[in-house]
């Protein structure tokens, strides 16, 4: 055992000493000449996999010091072509590409897209179904908020929100799984209604977790809103202004943290939004710290939405009874000819829709979510475009970390609250 | 804090939209069209080479004032049918919507671009670029933003574009893991505003699909 050891190290040391040897021609390292970057500027690149990028970003920094002096973002990581996938998929099945792009509020996204497309058949949905709508959006709102506000802590240096946090997320994971059997990828709607009704005593579940969330959030409020350092670093951050906001078409939270009251529940209410009682959250100065003040309030006047909502919960049925797009019930389909030829006919051809296009736009989680449809008359879309919320919030970060320091680039690209699904769709 | 005071009643009527009989009278031929979709939506397909003049117009202008640019993208029916670019266009202080469009032949997919007027512009007309090879002039950093730049195949978006994309799996592969990584550390790599490689892919053999119906999937 010894002598092969020994003939290890006698094997072995010449040609480490070859290789330590400086070789003809070379320079030693020390007489190397500095690499010529055009500046005395350092390059740094954070990301793709990088906790703090919140996903697949990859941002290079051109550092003097350490301030930015130049933010270069690149995208595209998490690619998969959704537009291009769903023309080849009928009207329905879209619905389960929806929620793989911002699995952090799937139900939002699931029904700005089929609100987009009953618009351009002229379907109006039951009221029953505006109302669960409702519930599902003002949920996912806070589903997503909720995680926000813990990355968020944890990239300020606090963990313990985080945690807070993604226990009341869990809940959230609860009555998704309740309503839909399914915790992130829960494809709920459908042309002309709901996957399903909602089962008994959810509304309950969703009543109590609207009413116990405050109080958490007053947990979360009490470490973090008037905490010295979450002040110090996220006051006067990564400001914008109204102006440049909405001419880099900022949306959602961070919008109106600039001062733009500008929330879609307002400005071009659907599904009764007018008729709710509650708030938009403005803050004034555009900073990180605005922008963590809205969205605390936008979850308490969700909570409110959601509790309206299911005080007006009418009864009725689910699903519009049009049978262009509705399937029949099986009980029909077993028992009669006509109503079993129209469901093979709507499930394998998928439902027709006439020739037209639609852009229609939620308040979404991030921003404004926009949903553009063009028909040809077929049972595929010819375009289907997601006007990406986030997208155009992280279009900006350039100018909010440029002449900052590298430490709030961190902040700054928190508090915008992207989801790299959703910007690389 | 609230505008719960706020009238909510969008100016929509179905019948008139103010800036559409504005633009015919501003412009006159330049508005080539205009139509209403899905009940209230108002589109205008606007002459392309004028389209940054009207786009401007509609910002500027008090009465009008689309200072929210919601969305650019394109929509292409195939076929060899014109390309269309659409702009979303929201005015927030008068709460209207418009949507403008532009059409290109497929020999001219060049348009002016709307980054002068507003900064959301930028990364969008990157996409459209990107996804169908519309070039924007005046556009100040032109590169792909969502697909790799060194991407061969062409535009994803487009209609005669194989969903499963040109090159056979093992080919992509082959590229992805022959690319040197090292080159998107270079400084030369990351200086903006160099002009763009337009024609990436050039078409081999045999004739583009001549009507690229999704169904044949």
């Amino acid at each position: 055992m010894s002598k092969r050891t020994v003939e290890y190290e006698v094997s072995r040391t010449p040609e480490l000493g070859m290789d330590f040897r400086p070789r003809e021609g070379l320079m030693s390292p020390a007489e190397l000449p500095e690499p010529d970057f055009g500046s005395d500027n350092m390059l740094i690149n954070i990301g793709p996999q990088h906790p703090a990028t919140h996903g697949v970003l990859r941002l290079v920094l051109e550092l003097d010091g350490e301030t930015v002096v130049r933010c270069i973002p690149h995208i595209g990581y998490l690619h998969s072509s959704f537009e291009k996938l769903g023309e080849y998929r009928d009207w329905n099945q879209i619905v389960t590409l929806t929620d793989r792009i911002d699995y952090l509020a799937p139900l939002i996204y699931n029904c700005a897209y089929v609100m987009a497309v009953e618009k351009m058949m002229g379907v109006q949905v039951t009221e029953r179904c505006k109302v669960v709508r409702v519930i599902c959006m003002e949920l996912d709102r806070i589903f997503s908020h909720l995680l926000w506000l813990g990355t968020w802590a944890i990239d300020v240096g606090a963990f313990t929100p985080f945690l807070y946090a993604f226990q009341e997320r869990e809940r959230v994971y609860h009555l998704h799984d309740a309503f839909t059997g399914a915790r992130i990828t829960t494809s709920a709607t459908r042309v002309g209604g709901m996957m399903a009704d909602i089962p008994e005593g959810w509304d309950q579940g969703v009543r109590e977790f609207a009413n116990t969330l405050p109080d958490t959030l007053d947990e979360i409020e009490a470490l973090l809103t008037t905490n010295g350092i979450h002040l110090g670093r996220s006051q006067g951050v990564g400001v914008i202004s109204g102006g440049e906001a909405i001419n880099s078409g900022l949306s959602g939270p961070n919008l109106r943290a600039s001062g733009v009251p500008y929330d879609l529940r307002k400005d071009k209410p659907y599904y009764d939004y007018e008729t709710y009682d509650f708030e938009v959250p403005v803050g004034e100065h555009g900073d990180c710290y605005d922008r963590y003040m809205v969205r605390i309030e936008e979850m308490r006047q969700s909570c409110l939405l959601l509790l309206q909502a299911l005080d007006r919960l009418p009864d009725g049925p689910i699903n519009v009874n049009d049978p262009r797009v509705v399937l029949p019930r099986k009980t029909d389909c077993m028992n009669d000819m006509e109503s079993m030829i129209h469901h093979f006919k709507l499930v394998m051809d998928g439902l027709k829709t006439p020739p037209g296009e639609s852009y229609f736009a939620v308040e979404g989680s991030k921003g404004e979510l926009g949903m553009y449809v063009v028909s040809d008359g077929g049972s595929k879309p010819v375009r289907w475009r997601i006007r990406p919320p986030s997208f155009i919030n992280l279009s900006v970060i350039s100018k909010l970390v440029e002449g900052g320091l590298l430490a709030d680039v961190v902040i700054v690209n928190a508090s915008l609250d992207i989801v790299l699904g959703e910007i690389d769709r | 804090m609230s505008q719960t005071g706020k009238s909510n009643a969008a100016d929509l009527s179905v019948e008139v939209h103010p800036s559409v009989q504005a633009l015919h009278d501003w412009f006159g031929v330049a508005i080539i069209r205009d139509e209403i979709v899905a009940g209230d939506e108002h589109v205008v397909y606007v002459d392309a080479s004028r389209i940054t003049e009207v786009l401007g117009w509609l910002k500027e202008v008090p009465e009008h004032l689309y200072d929210y640019l919601s969305d650019i993208t394109a929509v292409d029916y195939g076929g060899g049918r014109p390309i269309q670019v659409v702009y979303q266009l929201f005015s927030i202080s008068h709460r209207r919507s418009l949507r403008v469009k532009a059409e290109l032949p497929l020999s001219a997919l060049e348009i002016d671009s709307a980054v002068p007027l507003w900064a959301s512009a930028n990364w969008l007309e990157r996409e459209v670029y990107d996804m169908f090879g519309i070039s924007f002039k005046g556009h100040p950093d032109l590169r792909r933003i969502l697909m790799p730049e060194n991407y061969a195949e062409g535009y994803p978006l487009r209609k005669d574009f194989p969903l499963r994309g040109r090159f056979t799996r093992a080919e992509q592969t082959q590229r992805a893991l022959s690319q040197e990584p090292e080159d998107y550390y270079i400084p030369a790599d990351f200086e903006c505003g160099r002009k763009p490689q337009l024609v990436q892919w050039q078409e081999t053999g045999g004739e583009p699909e001549p009507d690229g119906d999704p169904s044949d999937h």
